[in-house]
């Protein structure tokens, strides 16, 4: 009876130490698969940002001039998801959207902007300097260089740097408004 | 829920744009400063120059590329494309050319019109 009784606290211990080790192991679980569904809802919302744009096109002198609504996405992915999920997103959103509604040379040139536009938010985000209105705007400016540079390789001529000088213009404009607009979206709405 | 509220927009942020901005006209006013009129238009496919036309005297000319048709018309001394069979029609919505290095730019067809000497 007393050995009973002596083992019995142990054993529940055990029984509340095992307990616990699986429902964080169970909670990382679900975490992983909201995530897997986040990125999911998130590619979704991607493409269906960069569709509604293209229905409405807003043309204006020079090309490669426009919002850029599919990056709201891409910024807010990177705050709340990480940088794993962010490339996941994007390069999803890029191929899926290419295939459905554009060619392989929309995809080749969405793909170099978003890559380097990525890189330079996850670079700028370490540092710290910049609230999300910074990093959009920074995200924005590499987007258009990276077609730049695409445009710049596709057509060997390197003048096309100088449209540059509007794209910088209008990409900090949209930038800007693009990062306001996440910031406010990050501020009501919570993912965890 | 309590997170705490980050700034969705800092003086960094806003010192940043006036800067990014602030290169890009400085660098649209030299452009245009210093820009010429230019005497000639070349038309480039895929990196290859392919014809050259004198801006003083009025020319249409239809350019077949692997990819497409572009018409370029000279015109007063100004070019612009007045029709193409790509899908974006960039090229032909672009404003009239007319100054040394300005260019008119079709990407599906790798076409490009550019202002020479």
């Amino acid at each position: 009876m007393s050995r009973f009784l002596e083992e019995n606290p142990k054993s529940n211990m055990k029984e509340r130490h095992e307990r616990t080790l699986e429902s964080s192991r169970k909670k990382e679980q679900i975490k992983g698969n909201k995530l897997t569904a986040l990125c999911g809802v998130f590619t979704a919302l991607a493409m269906i940002l960069s569709y509604l744009e293209s229905l409405v096109p807003i043309t204006f002198a020079v090309p490669g001039i426009k919002l850029g609504l599919a990056n709201l996405v891409t910024i807010i992915a990177l705050h709340k998801l990480g940088l794993k999920p962010t490339i996941i997103i994007s390069v999803g959103r890029i191929i899926l959207s290419g295939i459905l509604f554009g060619n392989v040379t929309v995809i080749i040139y969405s793909l170099a902007g978003a890559a380097l536009s990525i890189l330079v938010m996850a670079l700028v985000r370490l540092f710290k300097i910049f609230t999300v209105t910074g990093v959009s705007i920074l995200g924005a400016v590499a987007h258009n260089l990276g077609q730049l540079f695409v445009a710049v390789i596709v057509l060997e001529n390197v003048n096309i740097m100088y449209y540059f000088l509007v794209l910088g213009i209008s990409g900090t404009i949209a930038g800007a408004f693009i990062g306001i607009l996440a910031g406010m979206i990050m501020r009501n709405i919570h993912f965890r | 829920m309590s997170d705490k509220k980050d700034k969705i927009i800092s003086i960094g942020d806003i010192a940043l744009m006036i800067g990014v901005i602030a290169f890009c006209v400085a660098g649209i006013i030299l452009l245009v400063s210093n820009s010429k009129p230019g005497g000639n238009v070349t038309v480039t496919v895929d990196g290859e120059a392919i014809e050259s036309f004198p801006l003083n005297k009025d020319t249409e000319y239809s350019v077949n590329t692997d990819n497409g048709m572009n018409i370029i018309v000279i015109k007063d001394g100004v070019v612009s494309v007045s029709n193409a069979d790509c899908p974006d029609k960039i090229c032909v919505q672009h404003p009239p050319i007319d100054s040394e290095g300005e260019t008119i730019i079709c990407l599906p067809h790798k076409l490009v019109i550019e202002i020479v000497e």
